[in-house]
């Protein structure tokens, strides 16, 4: 028998750490080679990384939520026979074995080797693991307010696992916290013996439900905030009048509906884009503030913003300039429903230019959308709505639909955007320009 | 021009330890320092004044064993003393030491520049070193930057008005030494003087001396100040000083508001200590400031991406071990790790005659937040260690303050000789959250000062055996 060591192997180019989703195995479980051993995820894809080898697991090294370096340890398997150049033994292992903190280390052979990813698999993370509900009835032993009392040590490694203190109960003298407190509050998921203190009947309810934000969750919340944060968001909202679209748009539904895709408004947005980008090249364009450099882009990858089960993801249609309507609808149903159904590939959810997002028919009147960092514009998508309105001096009835978009004020000036977002209007209101030279 | 992951300002306790650690974690790091490696407390702080304090309690033993003697020991004549050759071991200590973290530097792979780093933006300095000028980039820029000795206004440092720096490196004792403030840098330093046999005054504008610490805590230090001879004068201030050919006249306004000639060969003035914020670029960063001192949060983040700062930088308490702790937790969190920065409480040490340590609440401080203290205090005149060692007769004391209702210890203070070294105990207590009967009911030593400790616990529990 031997210690087989397994290090996180290079789940894509440029990537150096991966989240952990949710464990296949545990410690003590037995595993065939190609098991699968445990869900990563990098950038926005889930990664499924099968058994390099049969053993049965002696260690795990982090558990949902916590990230791994790719080249530390993963975990270690108690194996059959002792191939030399396939083990790390005990002197080579420490480098490797305080994970979060150890420089990378190289793959062994064994763990670079072989067809180890799945890259991206339609495999839907596990209810459970992507929210972790934890309940604990406040009304605990602690008095509202007060540290939690807890060594350094104890500290430490609650913090480290993303778990506030305040939710444990402690065990120990004076509601001490001690390492197995904390190793039963894991253990429960969460919900350590504090049933008992929950009020009984229709009483008030003092329950609060803490969930741990980790995942595409927490992605998500670092994205939005970076961008909250670094960039200073205006919005401007325009009214138009979709009525000539919506009637070529039905028109061409009518005519092509059988033989192409279904046409919604988003590809005629998109046209316009393309029509409109070349004379404002300052909204299709990535900031680098570290760097102070805007790079603008000839090319025109629109963001589509998608929600799906675990949360908004963000594919890409690319080279929106060289596509038509049609192949643009298209493209936009097919990424659609492979990022809802989590096959999309990780090139496919990432190097936009320029994002929209459209809530469609709950689309609201007005929106203010978050800037996808580091571009530098968003253009938002309101609902159409019958409204009258004075044409002529005579009040008629018209389809009318906002657009509500958010510029980063450091590069794209009010004016700017303002002749951008007109420049749209003039476009779709008169959708015939839309395919003039 | 140099790119490197983790640029370091500051070769001083904080510094040198963050660079160090990221050495240690494999991060590409740079340490810029413009003086000697070891920074305010090992060259002109911490390490030389103890030198210099452990020097003269053993010149003042020796005079006190002139003529009739003590404990039997008897020196026929004065001891005499060669400052300059004090001096000259004081510097082979503190050229060891940080000829020590330079190796320490060297092993964990930091490239260490001396020179002066001035920032042209957040991520980028330039480094004068003599002549040349190298350009740095970093991803990650740690501030250590440090603190200066406080200046009065109208008593700028230079000529016979000095500042701790110039008093721990002086060649001869001064006749009459002046002290403006009797905070804990004054009083060990003025204490230290007066053991060398300096007339020593001191003046303070508060009504007591060392405003930091609780008077029962306070109180056998300014005994030992009277006996010593030392003249306090409290609720003072200084007028005017006149500086003279390598001596100075003060002009001091005490508390009764009568004008008095003070003359004194130098005027040490230590009102505290400012952060290092002007002249290396830092109104160039974008730097959030709170007060007087860099803004940051838990985890020693600036307001701007990647840039952290620890230390004296930003706020109280200016003290090594602070700094320390937070350069090494902001080395981890480049290094991938999750930390806060979340001690339950920072020690403090004021090395006076006798020693007074601090950790956690006072008495004051733990009613004041409404806890109820049980406090109790055990005297090293009841420890037998202490009166073997002539430590056990300047009224020194462990005192220790807990919840009344859970016991769970909140504060620890001591005053006494020695007591530095106690320090470490009571801080392990704090932090792993102990009660008094955990102290209580683990063996002390004996005989060891650290059985003070387990008594003013048992005496807190009703329990106490030695008094």
């Amino acid at each position: 028998m031997g210690r087989f060591v397994f290090n996180l192997p290079d789940v894509g180019e440029g990537i150096a750490e991966a989240e952990v989703v949710s464990w296949h195995v545990a410690v003590g479980s037995a595993v065939a080679e190609d098991d699968p051993l445990v869900d990563v995820m990098t950038d926005k894809a889930t990664v499924e990384i099968p058994s390099p080898r049969a053993g049965r697991v002696l260690a795990i090294t982090g558990g949902p939520g916590d990230k791994v370096r790719v080249g530390a340890e993963l975990l270690v398997l108690d194996v059959e026979n002792d191939e030399v150049t396939l083990l790390h033994d005990e002197a080579a292992a420490p480098g490797a074995a305080v994970a979060p903190l150890a420089a990378p280390t190289i793959p062994t052979p064994a763990a670079s080797a072989g067809p180890l990813l799945t890259v991206a698999k339609a495999r839907r993370t596990p209810q459970t693991s992507g929210r972790e509900k934890i309940e604990a009835a406040v009304a605990s032993a602690r008095p509202t307010g007060a540290k939690p009392l807890a060594s350094p040590a104890v500290r430490r490694r609650a913090h480290e696992l993303g778990i506030a203190l305040q939710f444990i109960p402690g065990t120990g003298p004076a509601g001490r916290i001690g390492h197995a407190d904390l190793d039963a509050y894991i253990a429960s998921g969460g919900s350590a013996a504090v049933a008992a203190s929950r009020p009984a009947g229709s009483a008030r309810l003092e329950r609060i439900e803490a969930i741990k934000i980790i995942g595409l969750r927490r992605r998500i919340a670092e994205r939005m905030q970076e961008s909250k944060r670094r960039i200073p968001h205006y919005s401007y909202v325009e009214e138009l009048d979709v009525t000539t679209l919506e009637e070529l748009r039905a028109h061409l539904n009518a005519r092509h509906g059988a033989d192409r895709p279904r046409l919604t408004l988003l590809p005629f947005l998109i046209r316009a884009l393309v029509c409109a980008v070349p004379r404002f090249p300052q909204v299709n364009a990535l900031f680098d503030d570290e760097t102070g450099i805007v790079r603008r882009h000839a090319a025109l990858h629109i963001g589509i913003a998608t929600q799906t089960p675990q949360g908004l993801m963000v594919p890409v249609v690319r080279h929106a300039e060289a596509l038509d309507l049609w192949e643009v609808a298209s493209e936009i149903s097919r990424l659609a429903a492979a990022t809802r159904e989590g096959t999309a590939a990780r090139d496919e959810l990432s190097g936009s230019t320029l994002t929209i997002t459209s809530l469609g028919p709950i689309g609201g009147i007005v929106t203010t959308p978050v800037i996808n960092y580091p571009e530098v514009a968003i253009i938002g998508v309101n609902r159409i709505v019958e409204r009258p309105v004075a044409r002529g001096g005579q009040i008629v009835i018209r389809k009318m639909m906002n657009l509500s978009s958010s510029f980063d004020h450091r590069v794209v000036d009010g004016w700017e955007a303002a002749q951008f977002v007109q420049e749209l209007k003039g476009l779709l209101e008169q959708p015939a320009s839309l395919f003039v030279e | 021009m140099i790119r490197t992951k983790v640029l370091v300002v500051g070769g001083g306790p904080g510094g040198y330890v963050a660079a160090i650690r990221a050495g240690h974690l494999g991060l590409d790091t740079v340490l810029v320092e413009a003086n000697r490696l070891g920074g305010t407390c090992l060259i002109r702080g911490c390490i030389p004044s103890k030198a210099l304090i452990h020097a003269a309690g053993k010149f003042d033993d020796m005079r006190r064993a002139v003529g009739d003697g003590i404990i039997g020991i008897t020196l026929r004549e004065a001891p005499s003393i060669d400052l300059n050759r004090t001096m000259l071991w004081k510097e082979g200590i503190v050229d060891r030491l940080s000829g020590g973290v330079g190796v320490l530097l060297r092993k964990a792979n930091v490239r260490v520049l001396e020179g002066w780093a001035t920032f042209s933006d957040a991520k980028t300095c330039t480094v004068r070193t003599g002549e040349a000028e190298e350009m740095i980039r970093a991803e990650h820029v740690i501030l250590a930057n440090g603190s200066n000795p406080a200046a009065l206004p109208g008593l700028e440092f230079g000529g016979p008005v000095i500042s701790s720096t110039e008093a721990l490196a002086l060649d001869r004792v001064p006749e009459r030494l002046l002290v403006v403030g009797a905070g804990y840098i004054g009083l060990e330093l003025g204490t230290a003087f007066r053991k060398l046999g300096s007339e020593v005054t001191i003046i303070e504008a508060l009504e007591r001396i060392l405003p930091n610490w609780d008077e029962p805590l306070t109180n056998p230090v300014r005994r030992w100040l009277e006996r010593a001879g030392v003249t306090l004068h409290l609720g003072a201030t200084v007028e005017m000083v006149e500086r003279r050919e390598g001596a100075a006249e003060a002009t001091v306004r005490t508390e009764d508001g009568v004008i008095l000639p003070v003359a004194a060969d130098q005027v040490l003035v230590t009102v505290g200590r400012k952060p290092l914020t002007q002249g290396w670029g830092l109104e160039a960063m974008a730097v959030d400031m709170a007060g007087p001192f860099v803004r940051i949060d838990e985890r020693c983040r600036t307001s701007m991406r990647d840039v952290w700062a620890i230390g004296d930088l930003v706020g109280e308490p200016m003290l090594a071990h602070k700094a320390s702790a937070q350069g090494e937790m902001v080395a981890e969190l480049i290094g991938g790790a999750r930390r806060q920065f979340d001690p339950v409480a920072i020690p403090a040490v004021c090395f006076t005659d006798p020693e007074i340590v601090s950790i956690g609440l006072s008495p004051g401080d733990a009613g004041a937040r409404g806890a109820d203290p049980v406090v109790t205090q055990f005297p090293f005149a009841a420890n037998g260690r202490a009166l073997s060692m002539e430590a056990g007769e300047d009224s020194g004391f462990v005192r220790v303050v807990a919840r009344s209702d859970d016991h769970r210890v909140l504060g620890v203070q001591a005053v006494g000789a020695h007591v530095s070294e106690l320090i470490g105990e009571f801080t392990l207590a704090i932090e792993m959250g102990a009660l008094l009967e955990d102290v209580a009911g683990t063996i002390h030593a004996h005989p060891t000062l650290t059985e003070a400790f387990q008594e003013a616990t048992l005496r807190s529990l009703g329990r106490a055996i030695h008094i």
